[in-house]
């Protein structure tokens, strides 16, 4: 969204291997009793960073927060941030504001109390604090409720205190668990736009647990996709969506249509893959590295399909199917296409007229095909 | 139930008899029915508790206050009716004002009322320097330590509280067990008279009225929410500070009710200060059981006891008052 200047300047530190993380995570490990909520993450991330955290539900991603916040003590392994071993540093004493998953606001409190709350513990001078509270909640649009009291507010106006009161102190790390899940689209996308704003004017780093894989995608410099505890990739936002590392990240960032194979011919320069659910085989303008016979996934993202009701001229990359679904979202439409096995192929296409005399309809047969370089293959 | 009740009513009106089907009619009837038994059951409800009070406390209140108006007789009842027929006609009311007089004349008694508050006051005060600790502890211990202690505070109430004062005696008196055990230590080299002592006093009622100021207090502590001293802590509060600025106040509607739970029985007592004080310790409550007993002055026991009254219903408004604000504020 706002990254183009900077980080054009910036260049990316992450491939830099001078640089210094700014947050090292090594090896850390939680367990609850039996129960492994965090599994051996390592993790660099940099200075000025937005670093967002995916998952599904369960996954450890609020737990990895505490333990770089200080309210859990990793089980094994160590993080360090700014070069500083945390292990010994208790929360109050860390470089680190955490916007809570729950927003923890102080109910005795009125909302401006609750956000002068952390520049009253640093000695702030009085009016430095009233100008700051009161600019900060303008931002949130919260400037109207600064006497209220946490219970006289509706969740997303909570949401947006509890954004506050992290954001007021500017620290040097921000860790924000769903911070905009409770607002409405207008002001979620403002209130990015904002957080991007400000991580760049003061070079904080922020660490944010999403749901919203559209919100990651925008805001993110890199993403880290987690499944029961690990990490299943790092990469930036490009990278996680286009290549991702393993089926799970695959499936979970975006959607993808999934064809389980075989690799048959493995070259410098292209691949094959063969899949008993698809009429023709899947050929890639890249080697696998995998040799062949070795079992694979082949993925294709919705949008990376065409469909046409001609047979395709190439021997590869097709399947012949019927339109047995249509989801119409407005700027695009979203087919699903049975094939003669069963299996049902998703595709998705931009809505390019008002009409829609030429897009697909109902029992339509067609044949679905993609550029040999939109398919990845992923080890299974 | 109002709500619901006045609801079922207007769909039965405005869907009109005619139009409603048979089945749908009957329903509507049905549930009119319900909300009006479930009305009368609500009312039930709330009309027994007043019932007793006004059979077992109003009544004899009444009843209390009428004789404190009379005059001290010798005979059975002690006190002289208050109506009087004269002559047949004329019905006499003798108001006797002599025995509120004599509370503020007789030194005696406005010295035990503000004695009784005084060590009212100082004993909830230790229970709540002594009960915060405790309840802290265990609203913050684990689970499974947490019962047991819990059951450690209760326990007490299983043995009557008359043995409970009379062990203190075994325990404080010259040859008692701390004594002995502090002869023992060679730390005192003659007993420390301890028992006949305000200090005693204090003790008993410290140590009964604990339990009733630490279970408020752990009921408003365990309920806290601890993500907010964890965010207190993140946005660099330290330990100490976070307690006093989240934990206390938000422990406040338990301190208040434990205080007043406290307070209220202790300005009243009359066994612990009975047993356990000396004759110099002077309470509101031994006066009137002097008063009633000893001196057979029904009437001016009687007004003591409307003043006590008097005097404990103004922290109970208080309360009262403040426990209103305190659920407007949430509203
Ligand atoms: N204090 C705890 N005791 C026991 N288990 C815990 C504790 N805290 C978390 N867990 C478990 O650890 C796992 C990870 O929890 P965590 O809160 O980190 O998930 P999450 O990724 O933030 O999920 P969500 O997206 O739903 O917020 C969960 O299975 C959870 O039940
Ligand atoms: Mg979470």
């Amino acid at each position: 969204m706002a990254h183009s200047a900077t980080s054009a300047l910036m260049a990316n530190p992450w491939n830099d291997p001078e640089a210094q993380p700014f947050i090292r995570i090594q090896g850390v490990s939680k367990s609850f009793g039996d129960y492994v909520a965090v599994n051996k993450i390592d993790l660099d991330i940099y200075q000025g960073e937005l670093f967002s955290l995916l998952g599904g539900s369960g996954c450890g991603k609020t737990t990895l927060l505490r333990m770089l916040a200080g309210f859990e003590t990793p089980t094994e392994g160590k993080i360090f941030i700014d070069g500083v071993d945390m292990s010994s540093i208790p929360p109050y004493e860390r470089p680190v504001n955490m916007m809570f998953q729950s927003y923890a606001l102080f109910p005795h409190m009125s909302v401006e109390q609750n956000v002068a709350f952390g520049l009253k513990q640093d000695g702030v001078p009085k009016k430095e604090i009233a100008e700051r509270v009161a600019a900060i909640l303008d931002m949130v649009q919260m400037g109207k409720f600064a006497s209220r009291k946490p219970h006289q507010l509706s969740g997303g106006q909570r949401q947006r205190v509890a954004l506050a009161r992290a954001l007021v102190k500017e620290p040097k790390v921000l860790l924000l668990d769903e911070p905009l899940g409770a607002l409405d689209k207008k002001l979620r996308e403002k209130t990015q736009f904002e957080l991007v704003n400000i991580q760049e004017r003061i070079g904080i780093t922020f660490i944010v647990v999403t749901h919203d894989q559209e919100e990651a995608m925008t805001m993110s410099t890199r993403m880290a996709v987690m499944n029961q505890g690990m990490i299943e990739q790092v990469g930036s936002p490009v990278e996680v969506y286009e290549y991702p590392a393993t089926r799970f990240v695959g499936e979970f960032i975006g959607s993808a249509n999934m064809f389980e194979g075989t690799v048959v011919e493995e070259a410098t320069d292209h691949a094959v893959v063969r899949c008993p659910e698809l009429d023709a085989d899947i050929f890639i303008n890249h080697a696998t590295n995998l040799p062949p016979g070795a079992p694979v996934v082949a993925m294709v993202r919705p949008e990376k399909m065409k469909a046409q009701v001609e047979k395709p001229e190439s021997q590869y990359n097709y399947v012949r199917g019927v339109v047995t679904e249509i989801a119409y979202l407005g700027d695009m439409s979203i087919y699903h296409v049975r094939l003669a096995t069963g299996m049902v192929v998703q595709i998705s296409q931009t809505n390019l007229r008002h009409t829609a005399e030429q897009r697909l309809t109902w029992d339509d047969e067609v044949y679905l095909t993609w550029h040999p370089g939109n398919c990845v293959v992923l080890a299974q | 139930m109002n709500e619901i009740s006045t609801r079922v009513s207007s769909v039965a009106m405005t869907t009109g008899e005619q139009s409603v089907p048979e089945s749908r009619r009957h329903r509507a009837r049905r549930s009119l029915a319900v909300a009006r038994s479930g009305r009368a059951g609500r009312m039930l409800v709330t009309a027994l508790p007043y019932l007793w009070l006004v059979l077992f406390f109003l009544i004899p209140f009444a009843i209390v206050f009428k004789i404190s108006f009379s005059e001290s007789i010798r005979a059975i009842p002690p006190y002289a009716p208050l109506f009087e027929m004269v002559d047949d006609t004329f019905l006499q009311i003798r108001l006797n004002l002599a025995n509120y007089m004599m509370l503020f004349e007789d030194r005696l008694y406005l010295a035990a009322y503000l004695n009784s508050i005084k060590i009212a006051a100082i004993s909830t005060l230790v229970c709540l320097l002594i009960g915060y600790p405790m309840a802290y502890g265990i609203a913050r211990s684990s689970k499974a330590v947490r019962n047991g202690l819990l059951m450690l505070i209760i326990l007490p109430f299983w043995t009557s509280f008359l043995i409970r004062v009379y062990a203190w005696i075994g325990l404080l008196k010259n040859e008692g067990l701390i004594n002995n055990f502090l002869l023992w230590l060679g730390l005192i080299d003659q007993p420390l008279p301890m028992l006949y002592t305000p200090f005693a006093v204090y003790v008993g009622i410290v140590y009964s009225y604990l339990p009733f100021m630490i279970l408020p207090l752990y009921a408003t502590l365990e309920k806290m929410d601890m993500s907010l001293l964890e965010a207190a802590a993140d946005l660099g509060c330290k330990p100490f500070k976070a307690f006093l600025t989240i934990t206390l106040p938000l422990s406040l509607p338990g301190i208040v009710a434990g205080s007043l739970l406290v307070f209220i029985p202790a300005v009243g007592e009359f066994v612990i200060p009975d047993l356990l004080g000396g004759p110099s310790t002077l309470m509101i409550g031994k006066v009137l059981w002097t008063d009633f007993f000893n001196n057979r002055d029904w009437p001016l026991a009687s007004a003591v006891a409307v003043a006590m009254l008097v005097l404990l219903v103004v922290p109970i408004m208080l309360f009262q008052r403040y426990q209103q604000r305190a659920e407007e504020a949430k509203r």
